[in-house]
Formats: structure tokens, sequence, C-alpha cells
């Protein structure tokens, strides 16, 4: 049986995290702010991906958590950090839920294909839409936590920094738990062999759309802190190369493991910030070669490195009864 | 006594191929039916419409008085229909274990859980006591992607006895299996099976297994059923080994 961290040690470890913050230098703040929202809409992707299917386009949920922010907090004057997130959660997960049984009829290019043109027929409507700021978007105004506001940067910052921190980590402790579940080894066999699945009274239809819908929830509540943290939104957020990079996330750290998700999130900002910091005119290759060193080299993704070494520490030798057992077959 | 899959008329046809031609079989409780046929015959044909993957053309299927024509193969595995493949089809990165347990959410009656685990131990102990059953206990966390053709055969073979089902079909239980292990696996399969399957059918070529295992033998060719009954009469019909065993027996 694989073991992992037990969840109260997981939530220390997110405490630390976020406090953390309190030592980071400044410039560092919104970076990793951003790298907890990315690998946070990533999550996302690398539970859908767990069920076989890549979505493209989770744009569209991550653009729907935006705009939903958005639009209630500058209708009702919502600014509450904690209260935003959860409606972005709901934009998300409400459209996943709608679309999620749709798509889940579908898998491989097709399931991909069909996601990235939901995202883009969003962009066209809110490019086209003035009452949405068309192509510009539109502001909000800077966020609070409990009725605190924060004038200083620096601790703005760290407010969102710590909420985006763990938020995350708590939908990875959440997402944890979903690896080992039921519904988390259910999601491995749809991938492998969902017809399979089928015939064992599982129906891969609606583990699919759970899934999806896990993973539009993320995405909505990652929109939201990507509106927080630039305090504005436009049609972008549902373009299809800002999908594309919360695949690259996804890819580089493969299905197996939460914590790779977080790590390939914070590699890639790092990679991307100081790319474009010394390379300024070829960051784009910097990235690719970074994405094609670890597809040569670790094909399963980051979270390969300390799953096969778990495998290799769990796993029983084979016995000379299992080696007799196995030869005879 | 109601019988447990009573098929009447069934007919299916791939284009000109008649896969099932009126085809017209009662099988009561506590049978072991074999199926035999050359390739092409219309066996596995039979069984795929039994389990809900093919819509016959016409006809009817009932277990135990209930008709299931038209059901998809989920609905017929929670009604009692399970079934095991020629190759076996497994979740082969999973482990032995984790590929029954797979099967053990299946047959749960509510929906799969969010957060138990599915390795919980009471689950665990189930998986265990089921892959001990087929010997292969000490392989339970072993990915299946490392294990030998055989025992992954008997793994599908367990899968589809979690659910305790009513009917069970095996389609060629041995095949891959060598000479001197055939009646070995089958026994085993036999011995492990029987707590949990009173009624099985299975496909089988090897007519030593089938005279030694089934008390009914069911030859089809072409679509239709050749010859039905007892192994011993059914093994000597002239048109049976004219046409299936080719003087096999």
């Amino acid at each position: 049986m694989k073991q992992g961290l037990h969840p109260v040690v997981m939530l220390l470890l997110v405490a630390a995290a976020a406090l953390f913050g309190r030592v980071l230098p400044t410039w560092t703040l919104s970076l990793a702010t951003i790298a907890a929202s990315n690998a946070l809409i990533a999550l996302g992707i690398v539970i859908l991906a767990r069920t076989g299917n890549v979505s493209f386009g989770q744009g569209l949920f991550y653009a729907a958590g935006g705009y939903g922010v958005a639009l209630i907090a500058n209708a009702w004057g919502i600014t509450d950090a904690l209260v935003q997130m959860l409606i972005g959660a709901v934009c998300g997960g409400l459209l996943g839920i709608v679309i999620g049984p749709l798509l889940a009829r579908y898998s491989g290019i097709f399931f991909g294909m069909l996601t990235l043109a939901l995202s883009m027929v969003l962009y066209g409507a809110l490019v086209k839409t003035t009452a949405l700021g068309g192509s510009d978007g539109f502001n909000i105004g800077r966020p609070t936590l409990f009725g605190l506001s924060f004038t200083d940067t620096r601790e703005a910052d760290f407010m969102l920094y710590a909420v985006s921190v763990v938020t995350t980590g708590l939908a990875g402790i959440a997402a944890t738990i979903l690896f080992r579940s039921e519904l988390g080894l259910a999601s491995l066999a749809v991938r492998e062999n969902n017809l399979r699945v089928e015939y064992l009274g599982i129906s891969s239809n609606w583990v699919v759309t759970i899934n999806f819908a896990i993973a539009a929830v993320f995405a909505g509540a990652s929109g939201s802190f990507a509106l927080m943290a630039q305090r504005h939104i436009d049609p972008q957020f549902a373009y299809w190369t800002t999908s594309g990079e919360f695949v690259f996330v996804a890819v580089l750290a493969g299905y197996q493991s939460v914590a790779a998700v977080f790590v390939a999130s914070l590699a890639l900002e790092l990679v991307r910030s100081f790319s474009n910091l010394y390379l300024p005119n070829t960051w784009q290759l910097v990235l690719g070669v970074f994405l094609l060193g670890v597809i040569l080299f670790l094909p399963r993704g980051i979270g390969s490195l300390w799953i096969k070494q778990r495998r290799k520490r769990t796993d029983p030798p084979l016995t000379a009864v299992t080696a007799q057992k196995e030869a005879a077959q | 006594m109601t019988p447990v899959l009573s098929v009447r008329g069934l007919e299916k046809r791939f284009d000109a191929v008649v896969a099932a031609d009126a085809l017209s079989l009662d099988i009561a409780a506590g049978q072991k039916v074999s199926l035999i046929g050359a390739n092409g015959a219309g066996k596995t044909t039979f069984v795929n419409m039994v389990t809900g993957y093919l819509k016959p053309d016409s006809g009817s299927i009932a277990l135990e008085g209930m008709d299931i024509a038209k059901r998809s193969p989920r609905n017929v595995a929670r009604l009692g229909i399970s079934r095991s493949f020629q190759i076996p089809q497994l979740f082969i990165e999973l482990t032995a274990a984790e590929n029954l347990s797979v099967a053990v959410s299946g047959a749960g009656t509510r929906a799969l859980s969010f957060h138990s685990p599915a390795e919980g131990h009471g689950r665990r102990d189930k998986v265990l006591e089921l892959l001990a059953r087929f010997g292969l206990g000490d392989l339970a966390d072993r990915p299946v992607s490392e294990l030998a053709g055989g025992v992954r055969k008997l793994i599908d073979i367990a899968m589809a006895l979690v659910r305790r089902p009513k009917l069970l079909l095996l389609d060629e239980p041995t095949s891959g299996v060598s000479a001197e292990e055939k009646f070995v696996t089958m026994d085993r399969v036999i011995h492990a099976v029987a707590p949990d399957a009173a009624t099985i059918v299975f496909v089988e070529h090897d007519m030593e297994i089938v005279s030694r295992y089934a008390d009914r033998v069911v030859a089809f060719y072409l679509g239709r059923i050749l010859a039905d009954g007892d192994p011993h009469d059914v093994l000597k019909d002239a048109e049976v080994r004219r046409y299936v065993t080719g003087g096999a027996q």
C-alpha cells in the first residue's frame, strides 16, 4: 500500500509555507502568489488528467471565475479576498457542472479540442461585449481580508500570498485525499481502460464529470486570485495561450503527485522570471528547452522522481515463491 | 423454476456475416456451461450481447425473467452478470490489489467515495482474501504490468467475481496457459469461483477442459446452435465432430 504524509502534517506544511511569506523579499511575494494560483488551476488539470483527459481550455473556467468575481465585487462592493475566492470557485464549478456531462462522452484529442473551442467561444464573446469592457476589460478595487484594508503594498501582497498559498495548499490536501480515495483510484482505472470500468459497474462518464467539475472549481478560484493580484480582468483570461500555460505546468508536474504541481508551477514562474530578465527576447525559447528537457528525462513529470523512489521502497521484493510462481506461468 | 439466463430468437449480423441466427437458450442456476465452436462461430458475440456490449438486431435476453437486451454493460453488471475476457482487461499500471479495489468499488451499492481510502483496511482484507483464493496473495502489491499472462488472467477472473454474480461468463479462461498448467489453472478457477458464482458459462477451445469441467456443452456453428446437452453426447455428435472439434476428444 502506498503511504504518504498524514493530512495533519500537510496542514502544518501549508501553515509554514504561508508564514514563510513573512521573510520572503517583497518582489517574490507576487511571483509566489501567481505560482500558487497557477498551481491551483494546474492541480485541477492534473486531477482531470488522471482520467486520461487533458483540458486545453481551462481558461474558460479561469475567466468565468475572474469575471464572476469582478462583476459581483463591483456590483455589491464585495472586497473580501476569501469571499471573492469562494465566488470564483462557485462560478467555475457551476459552469463545470453544466459542461462536464456533455464533454465526458468524449475522450482524447476530441475532449481537448472541445474544451479549447469552448474557451475560445467565451473569449470571442467577451471581446465583443462592450458592457464587460470588450477587449480592454475592467478594473476592481484592492481586496481586503476580514474587514481589514491593506494600504501598505508589502502587507497587501503578503495577505494575497497567504490566502492563495493556504487555499492552494488546502486544495492540494484535498487532492491528496482524493487521489487515495475510491474515486481517485477509479479515475486511474478510467484512464487505462474505461470499458473495463463500465463492466465493473462504474460509470466512467460520471467519474470524468466529477473530476472535470473539481478542475473547474479550482480554475474558478485560480481566476479570482489572478484577478485580485492584477486588480484587472480582460478576455485574455480565456485565451488559448493562457490555458496552454496551465497545461504546461500540468505536463511538467505529471499526474502522480500533488506536490509536483507546486514544484512545477514555482519552477515555471522562476524560469520565466529569470529568463525574461536576462534573455528578454528569447525567454520563450528557454521555456521550450526547459519543457523539452523535462519530457525527455522525466516523461511522467517531475512527480515521477519521488513516486518511483517510493514504489521502490514499498514494493515487496520478488521472493523465491513469487518468482517460482511467475516462472510457472 | 425461472432460468438464470433465457435467450430467445437472438439475431445479430455484421453486414453479410451472421453472428447469431435465431439463438434460443436457457441456462439454469448452478450449471457449468461450456460454449464451443470454431473461430467466428458466434461464441464471443453471444457473450458480448449477454453482457450488453453488443445490442442484438432482434430477440430477447432475460436475466431471471428481466429483459436486459437493451441495457449497457454497466447496468448488466449491476444486475448480476460479470465476465472475464479472452485477453485480460486490466489496469496495467495499477497493482493487483488496486485492480481488485476498483472492482470492489464498482460492486458497492453507494456512489464512489471522494475521501474513503480505496485500500482501507476492510476493503484491503477482502481484496487479499480474494487474491489468496486464486493463489496470488503474495503478488498483491505488484503492478500488473510486471505480472505474467497467466496471472493476469486469474486477476481478470477475480475482478469479475468481486460482485458475486448470478452468472459468470469466462471467455477462454485457459487460453495462453501451457498444456501442463491448464488443469491446475482451471482447478484453481473453479475452486476460487465456487463460493461466489454458482452459474458459470465459459467459452473454451480445449475439449479436455470442456469434458472435465462442464456439465453442459453448447456447440456453435455459423451463429447457430449445432448441439446442446451433456458433454459426452455433444462431443460425440457427428456434426460437432465435423464442424467444431474436428474429431478431437
